[in-house]
């Protein structure tokens, strides 16, 4: 993630309507989304949202509070700072000639990437890794011909802290952050626990 | 197949409170009525239209629910608004049909959510089967609607209509108020299901609003009242919907704090105390704003800091040491103004504990120094010039209000005009759109809040621009005799608007000529209500006792001077120390 991205995690209603919501909240404050996926948790009526939005902190932290206004936002984060697994997924249809394509299978294996689909014109690539990684895989494979790109958009998870329903925020254990924390969560910052 | 259920009414024997049990199978816009009802809905304004005829047919069956026909849905927006904001409490309640009917609602709900009024809206919608067909008065009213309700809620079974209110109602009135929309398909007021009643409290995984201060900030809070020697409370709506006049009242008085108040925080604080300093801002009192300029502990508690309040925000109390913020909405704290303690609580709760911390205190220099203030910035207006002035129908107004009455005022010079020369020595209440800053909002509030609060007197300051605005209410103020006293200050201007173009738009005067307007009071008496109309100061005493004496809606037309402007003022662009004052010459 650049510096200017700030990733949110959410916990929300599995409602229709719900991203809707939660999006036009985000351009209401004139944010700009960069990537969103949502998708179901292990429970059916709870879904994650991983938003990065193109804000600076104090902008991410109220929209974290205006998010948390939404009545089918139930837990709602700024993982940005924290220590996180965050995953993209890309499939690359690339024009691979025949000549190509050992090079191209080298760059597949240095990536741990998956050939989805050869046909004679084309090869379907499956990758995935933290964003960057994502970056460097497509700008390796951009010279071999890409026809067709798509990408999940993020999905993080923070490695300590859970953003789950009825689990308190786990405070960290350096002495300011705590006392950041105590600020945040007093504003609200840290909400939904 | 056994009949197992008691067959739907037809309307002759009514479904008398107390008369529908559980478990039995109603229309849904019976079970909507049944579930006002126990909601304790006792007024609903409205309009009817093709998608809300099934509740209009089954409302006659509900005898102690009173409806309020407007002449307008945005009227009765504005009269459902009007009463909640009067009775303190409860969630106003307006209904209207579809695509047009729900579309007219918008204003008046963006107004209701802005100044964190509870409304309940219900809005008639297409059959299921034909939402998203563009259907005749098909609207998407959830999607028109999002950016300015708390929540909405599409009803999409007969069995959730129940529950569905029950929520709306939590929602509305709980934690920062607002306004919940339900949409409400017309085939489903029609279907049919068996009445079951959530009992018990309300229960929501996502929505659990703090009312309690954490007791650490409200220590922090307490220890920085108890050292400061240069305090100043702000006071905002909040204080007023959390009912927290009193507990503020006391702190202020066992710590020696001035107080002084937004423009929808009027009323919260007694004005003439040793303690009352007065509203604040880019139209404030010039003493209130020396004194926020020069304390050193800033106390804001319900409010929001707009732009309104701070002006230039880096003006705004730039030599505070120390600020806390009281809010219940977690959003508004450190938004604009980042405070050194911030509490997320209902104000109530929160001042009564900061209360008990501190120390009894006088700041007697602090006070000399304010009172210094009042006499080189006192609020002053240009008296004896020979033209009827705004503030000495104002003045001569709240000498026959009591601190009982309403003083409802719409938006613009008048409702600053108002703000300034308020007057009452208790709290009491002053609504106004403050947030929106909806024109046509007062007279149709007026009525909401009367009908609301038929104990009391309601006076409603409006200029002629905005009453002509939602003026077709005065048969709805007639039918329901309605005792709403109409003080029309008529300058022949969109006065505020003038008053911006003479100062900051080169002086160019466009498109704000009202010349061209009805005779207020022959309007009165088409509508069968007496009026009274001069351009006369020694008049006004006399038009304002038969007002106060009439029972019933009546409207006076007072004709101000039309160059008279609202002062003080921070020109635009300007910070809080560059307030413009009134100036007076020497003699007057």
């Amino acid at each position: 993630m650049s510096s200017r991205h700030r990733l949110l995690s959410l916990l929300v209603e599995n409602h229709p309507g719900v991203l809707n919501k939660v999006s036009s909240m985000i351009r209401r404050r004139g944010m700009n989304i960069t990537s969103l996926s949502v998708g179901e948790t292990d429970d059916e009526t709870v879904s994650r949202m991983t938003v990065a939005v193109d804000v600076g902190r104090a902008q991410a932290d109220q929209a974290v509070k205006q998010l948390y206004k939404l009545i089918e936002v139930i837990k709602v984060a700024d993982i940005t700072e924290d220590p996180i697994v965050d995953r993209e997924l890309v499939l690359a249809k690339v024009a691979a000639q025949r000549g190509d394509r050992s090079e191209l299978l080298q760059i597949v294996e240095i990536f741990k990437a998956k050939i989805a689909d050869v046909s004679p014109e084309a090869m379907v690539l499956e990758m995935s890794g933290p964003e960057d990684e994502v970056e460097t895989f497509l700008e390796l494979i951009r010279p071999f011909g890409i026809k067709e790109v798509a990408r999940s958009g993020t999905v993080a998870m923070a490695k300590g802290r859970d953003l789950r329903i009825g689990v308190k925020q786990q405070r960290r254990s350096q002495p300011d952050l705590e006392a950041a924390d105590e600020q945040r969560r007093s504003v609200g910052v840290l909400v939904g626990d | 197949m056994t009949q197992t259920t008691t067959p739907i009414a037809t309307g002759a024997n009514g479904r008398a409170p107390g008369s529908i049990g559980e478990g039995q199978v109603l229309t849904g816009a019976e079970i909507l009525l049944e579930s006002l009802r126990r909601e304790g809905v006792d007024t609903i304004f409205g309009y009817p239209g093709g998608a809300n005829l099934w509740l209009y047919r089954y409302l006659p069956d509900f005898p102690d629910i009173k409806h309020v026909l407007a002449r307008h849905e945005q009227g009765a927006t504005h009269m459902a608004d009007g009463y909640a904001r009067a009775n303190r409490g409860r969630a106003g309640v307006v209904w209207a049909t579809s695509g047009p009917g729900a579309l007219n609602c918008v204003t008046g709900i963006a107004t209701a959510q802005y100044d964190s009024v509870p409304l309940v809206v219900i809005t008639g919608q297409v059959a299921t089967v034909a939402v998203g067909s563009d259907a005749f008065q098909e609207s998407d009213v959830i999607g028109v609607t999002m950016p300015i309700v708390k929540h909405s809620y599409l009803l999409q079974r007969t069995e959730d209509i129940a529950r569905t209110v029950r929520e709306a109602f939590h929602i509305a009135t709980t934690g920062r108020p607002g306004v919940v929309l339900i949409d409400f398909p017309k085939d489903l007021q029609n279907g049919k299901a068996p009445f079951h009643w959530p009992e018990g409290p309300i229960k929501l995984r996502s929505y659990n609003p703090t009312t309690r201060g954490n007791p650490v900030q409200i220590r922090k809070a307490a220890e920085l009242i108890d050292k400061a020697q240069r305090p100043v409370i702000l006071a905002g709506r909040g204080v007023l919907i959390s009912r927290a006049e009193d507990e503020l009242l006391r702190l202020s008085q066992k710590a020696g704090v001035p107080v002084g108040w937004t423009l929808l925080g009027t009323g919260t604080y007694p004005v003439g105390t040793d303690l009352s300093l007065h509203m604040v801002g880019f139209m404030g009192a010039g003493y209130t704003n020396k004194a926020v300029l020069g304390c050193d502990l800033l106390v804001m508690v319900g409010m929001r800091a707009d732009d309104r309040v701070t002006t230039k925000l880096d003006s705004f109390a730039p030599q505070v040491e120390n600020i806390v913020h009281i809010d219940i909405d977690p959003a508004e704290i450190g938004k604009n103004v980042r405070p050194t303690v911030p509490i997320v609580g209902d104000a109530k709760q929160v001042l009564g504990e900061i209360e008990k911390l501190i120390a009894p205190a006088r700041h007697d220099a602090w006070i000399t120094q304010i009172d210094r203030w009042k006499e080189e910035h006192p609020l002053r207006y240009r008296k004896h010039t020979g033209v009827l002035q705004p503030q000495d129908v104002l003045v001569e107004m709240f000498k026959r209000a009591d601190s009982q009455d309403i003083v409802v005022a719409d938006v613009g010079q008048n409702q600053i005009w108002a703000a300034l020369w308020w007057d009452f020595r208790t709290s009491g209440l002053f609504l106004n759109s403050g947030g929106a800053g909806t024109m046509g909002f007062s007279f149709p509030a007026s009525i909401g809040a009367r009908l609301s609060r038929p104990d009391k007197r309601v006076w409603c300051v409006v200029g002629e621009g905005g009453f002509v605005m939602t003026m077709q209410e005065l048969a709805t103020a007639v039918e329901q005799n309605a005792d709403v006293k109409v003080v029309i200050l008529n300058n022949y201007f969109l006065g505020m608007v003038r008053q911006f173009q003479d100062d900051y738009y080169e002086g160019v005067r466009s498109a704000v000529d009202l010349h061209v307007g009805p005779d207020f009071v022959k309007l009165a008496d088409a509508f069968g209500m007496p009026g009274w109309r001069t351009d006369d100061v020694r008049e006004v005493p006399r038009i304002l006792d038969q007002m106060e004496k009439h029972q019933g809606p009546c409207i006076a037309e007072f004709i101000i001077d039309p160059e008279a402007n609202v002062r003080p003022i921070v020109p635009l662009g300007a910070g809080l120390p560059d307030f413009v004052e009134e100036m007076i010459e020497e003699g007057f």
